[in-house]
């Protein structure tokens, strides 16, 4: 057997230059907020490891987790596959079903006991002796029990493993459960969201490989690096707010200004998560810059915290006083009252302008 | 024993079982059982959907306009079809016209989903049932260079792009780590491709992996973000503001520029990589006939892609709509998915009780109580499931019919049913595929025909993006600029008492979604899928689904290898999530369902 590929040797084959490789460590540091000093370690972790065996599991989900992992262009999806770890199993990608696959995940648990991440989408229903989710005949839950034993560490996917999610609202009919309330004595990370932002997720893969340690967790059991700020904290959307310039209706004029989206039942200002600054796909956009406001799916029990559109009652303004939005958009007013009724004036205009607004 | 069905198929249970679960590749969880006779050609089969979330009891009680956040949770997969279905059914009800550009950046929406899903399903779903991996490292890459530059004029082509491509496929099997290739069916007879066309198509699933992550961005663009994008009930949530101080903060011409490219650049993958490869393989499966099971007897389409605002006739639909039974393509039957005799679901095989088994209901009147019975033949334990017995209940799936019919949805029924009403737009490119393989229209009907017609409609959705795109542009241009109409957003403007159907054409066909509004709150929920369709099982009266009969007759190379069971089945594209679903009109708590 010829020496492993490593995540260096991607980038030879790939013709990618020394110089590019050196860059793209420094990049990858800087993104993980490590400073230039990391990059030389990440080069030497990605010259010289052996692929990390990876174990994906689904349980009760939507397979929007694994969507949107394909979906990371930082790193390729197909070099995370190829080189970067060993995914010796996923329902959703890999060759083999049946006997065979269910002979890889053995394989692995046996040879690899104590070396392989568990991913972990989805979760176990308890009801019906967790029958309402089978696997080869048997409960996920018994198979998810046995893969954690061995694991080094976890990683649960989006809010159906880290929180429970859509299937675990009220009320729970199948009784679905969060993992760690089922695997108690392992370290669990937490990459909530539904989904996570891709970058995100082989974001918190790449830091373990590339470290060889899980990275800082908040008491939530989140990644700080990711979830240790609220969306509204870096919204660019946040001087709206702050100037009290709010969307009032879908598609009024404020909307088309992109003022903020808080009365609209915004949750930015209750939801920890990276939205804001990595955005989606790859930074194309994320929920409020597209014209909606957050729904928090990467918060506990979102689900029955709505309905979406009711705006939250409470937030916290920069003076550090509790007010509503109305109180803001009163006191910014004052000091912007001639705006508002030239805004007004031009709403009233806009609306003659395009007689088909609203239809 | 040996059972004739009613729906024609002649089922025999006598020989070796052959259990495939987890069936992988798919989204959720699916089981098949099958028996092979001495010959081990497939005489009996079984589809097991194997989860159960729930979802329209949790969406009981709740605000209708959020009921598209919960359903698109059904699926992350064919992400936004159940959410444009939620919508519209609440639209439906509410009777909420949408303004024209809010059709139109849904149609986008809705198109961008139809060509990622059936690009990603084709290359990463299903490929390697037809592509041996391992045969691509004896390729020639100058042959294959040759082979690739005969069927297309797609750039990445050359002799060292594909030696390079060969190198690193070598090291990573030669590292002994074979990751998502591990354990597959390499060398299994049934592979027919040269090597050089599997080097091809090894290449480009890879550069699929690359590309789909592009297409989807039209969802961030609108929607925020990919998966589950955000939708609204009364238009779509992004305004437009082409011009104006905050354009930057709205749909602009720099977005605008950027969806133009995502369709070009689809276009151009689907024209230049997923066709010629779809035909290159087929070329070398054209006596693999297998599969057709009730295509070229039932087939259903609901029909989608309106193409002006708030018109859900079939006229104005661009996908097409209706039914054909008994295999009479003279005759496409119109649907009516509010008539209580048309669309019934029945569980006299599924993991639910009805009072009357012997009868289906209505999505507007159905009712879901799980028993999770497993009979008295079924072999092993509760929780340790050797065999099912398909006399018994032995699925989480139920079995919806169309006037008592057992149908096809999907790609292939809509074909078939445009190919039936002469539709130049189904008709012309299924005909020009059949001779360029020089196969009969029969052909049509089997796993090949499926997976054929699904990379003409990739095509097809491809070229209605750019068409709905210069729609968007041409009514910028004439200064409508209107997302959303709010006029019914308050719920105090609704009527007390109503109810709506949504329906679209998801990527793996015909979804409708039946909404029951009371007071402001969902009183009642349910949705029918297309896995519904396909994947239920059998019905009262022992007619089989298309899953089930899809499989019959199929010899199998060697039943320890079930490659040409997961060929058939990924012919589908399987959703499972979506397919197993429950509604309590009643709104009974399944909360204390129970547990023995």
């Amino acid at each position: 057997m010829s020496s492993p590929e490593t995540f260096y040797d991607v980038f030879r084959q790939q013709g990618i230059s020394r110089r590019s490789f050196n860059k793209f460590c420094s990049l990858t540091a800087a993104s993980l907020g490590l400073g230039p000093s990391f990059a030389p370690r990440i080069a030497h972790a990605m010259e010289t490891k052996r692929r990390t065996p990876v174990i994906w599991m689904n349980g009760l989900e939507c397979t929007c987790c694994s969507e949107s992992f394909i979906r990371s262009g930082h790193p390729l999806v197909s070099d995370v596959v190829l080189s970067m770890l060993s995914l010796d199993y996923s329902h959703v990608l890999m060759a083999a079903a049946g006997h065979q696959a269910e002979a890889a995940l053995e394989e692995t648990r046996t040879q690899h006991a104590g070396e392989y991440i568990l991913a972990v989408e989805g979760n176990p229903p308890l009801n019906e002796d967790g029958m309402f989710c089978i696997v080869g005949g048997r409960p996920f839950l018994e198979q998810l029990k046995e893969m954690a034993a061995g694991a080094k560490a976890i990683v649960a996917w989006g809010s159906c493993a880290s929180n429970g999610c859509v299937q675990a609202a009220k009320p729970n009919p199948t009784q679905a459960t969060p993992i760690h309330k089922v695997i108690r004595d392992k370290p669990i990370i937490k990459v909530p969201g539904c989904p996570p932002i891709a970058e995100v997720m082989t974001g918190v893969l790449t830091y373990i490989l590339t470290f060889d340690r899980l990275p800082p967790l908040d008491r939530l059991g989140r990644p700080e690096m990711f979830y240790g700020q609220r969306i509204h904290d870096k919204c660019y959307r946040r001087p709206h707010f702050d100037a009290g310039q709010f969307a009032e209706e879908w598609d009024d004029e404020n909307s088309r200004k992109g003022y903020c989206l808080y009365k609209m039942g915004c949750r930015g200002p209750t939801t920890y998560n990276a939205c804001s600054t990595v955005r989606w796909n790859e930074g194309v956009s994320f929920p409020i810059q597209s014209g909606h406001g957050c729904i928090g799916c990467s918060e506990e029990n979102f689900w029955d915290n709505g309905p979406f559109y009711d705006r939250l009652a409470e937030v916290q303004t920069p003076l550090g006083v509790e007010a509503n939005a109305d109180k803001i958009g009163l006191t910014a007013a004052g000091v912007i009252g001639a705006g508002v009724a030239a805004h007004a004036a031009v709403s009233a205009l806009t609306r003659v302008r395009n007689p088909n607004s609203g239809e | 024993m040996t059972v004739q069905t009613p729906n024609g198929f002649t089922l025999d249970n006598a020989g070796q079982r052959i259990v495939v679960d987890p069936v992988t590749r798919i989204e959720g969880h699916l089981r098949i059982e099958v028996n092979v006779d001495d010959s081990n050609i497939i005489r009996n089969a079984v589809s097991t959907g194997t989860m159960w979330r729930g979802l329209e009891v949790i969406l009981k009680g709740r605000d209708p306009r959020d009921a598209w956040a919960f359903t698109q949770r059904i699926c992350g997969v064919c992400t936004g079809t159940h959410a444009l279905t939620s919508v519209r059914a609440v639209e439906d009800a509410l009777d909420i016209q949408i303004p024209e550009n809010a059709n139109t950046i849904r149609n986008l929406m809705q198109l961008a989903l139809q060509v990622h899903d059936h690009i990603v399903h084709f290359y990463h779903l299903h490929a390697l049932d037809w592509v041996d991996v391992v045969s691509s490292l004896s390729a020639d890459p100058r042959a294959t260079s040759e082979l690739a530059q005969s069927i297309s004029a797609w750039p990445k082509s050359s002799p060292g792009y594909f030696r390079d491509l060969q190198a690193r496929l070598k090291t990573f099997v030669e590292s002994g780590q074979l990751g998502l290739f591990r354990n597959g069916y390499w060398g299994h007879p049934a592979y027919k491709l040269p090597p050089e066309a599997n080097l091809m198509a090894v290449a480009h699933y890879l550069e699929a992996l690359d590309f789909q992550k592009e297409i989807k961005k039209i969802h961030t663009v609108f929607g925020g973000k990919n998966p589950h994008p955000n939708w609204l009930v009364g238009g779509v949530p992004c305004p437009i503001n082409v011009s104006d101080t905050g354009a930057v903060g709205a749909i602009n011409i720099e977005r605008l520029n950027l969806v133009k490219r995502i369709i070009d650049e689809s276009r151009q993958f689907s024209e230049q990589v997923y066709l010629p490869d779809l035909k290159a393989i087929a070329s070398f499966y054209k006596d693999w006939g297998f599969g057709g099971g009730l295509s070229s007897q039932n087939v259903l389409s609901y029909g989608d892609i309106p193409d002006h605002a708030n018109d859900y006739s079939a006229a104005n639909l661009m996908l097409p709509r209706g039914a054909i039974i008994n295999g009479d393509l003279s005759t496409v039957h119109e649907v009516d998915q509010r008539d209580s005799e048309e669309i019934q679901e029945f569980v006299s095989h599924s993991w639910y009780s009805y009072d009357d088994e012997n009868r289906g209901l209505h999505p507007w009147d159905g009712v879901t109580e799980p028993n999770f019975d497993l009979g008295p033949n079924f072999k092993g334990t509760k929780t340790k499931i050797e065999q099912l017995d398909e006399n018994a209940k032995y699925s989480w799936i139920k079995s919806p019919r169309w006037k008592g019919h057992a149908m096809e949805v999907g790609p292939l029924a809509r074909y078939i049913i445009g190919y039936a009403q002469n539709n130049p737009e189904f008709k012309e490119p299924t005909e020009k595929l059949l001779s360029e393989l020089d196969l009969p229209v029969s052909a049509l009907f089997s796993t090949l025909g499926r997976t054929a017609a699904r990379g003409l409609e990739c095509v097809w959705a491809a070229d209605k993006m750019d068409y709905f795109y210069n729609k968007l542009i041409s009514n910028i241009r004439n200064g409508d600029l209107a997302t959303a109409n709010t006029e019914r957003w308050d719920p105090s403007t609704w009527p007390s008492d109503v109810k709506g159907v949504g329906f679209t054409e998801a990527p793996r066909g015909a979804l409708g979604h039946w909404i029951h509004i009371k007071d402001g709150r969902i009183e009642n929920y349910q949705a029918v899928v297309p896995t519904t369709w396909n994947a239920g099982p059998r019905d009262n009266e022992g007619n089989i689904g298309a899953y089930e009969a899809s499989l019959l007759d199929t010899p199998m190379a060697d039943p320890e290898q079930p490659l040409e069971i997961l060929r058939t089945i990924h012919s589908f594209d399987p959703c499972l999530a979506c397919s197993t679903h429950v509604m309590s009109p009643e709104g009974e708590p399944l909360s204390d369902v129970k547990v023995r």
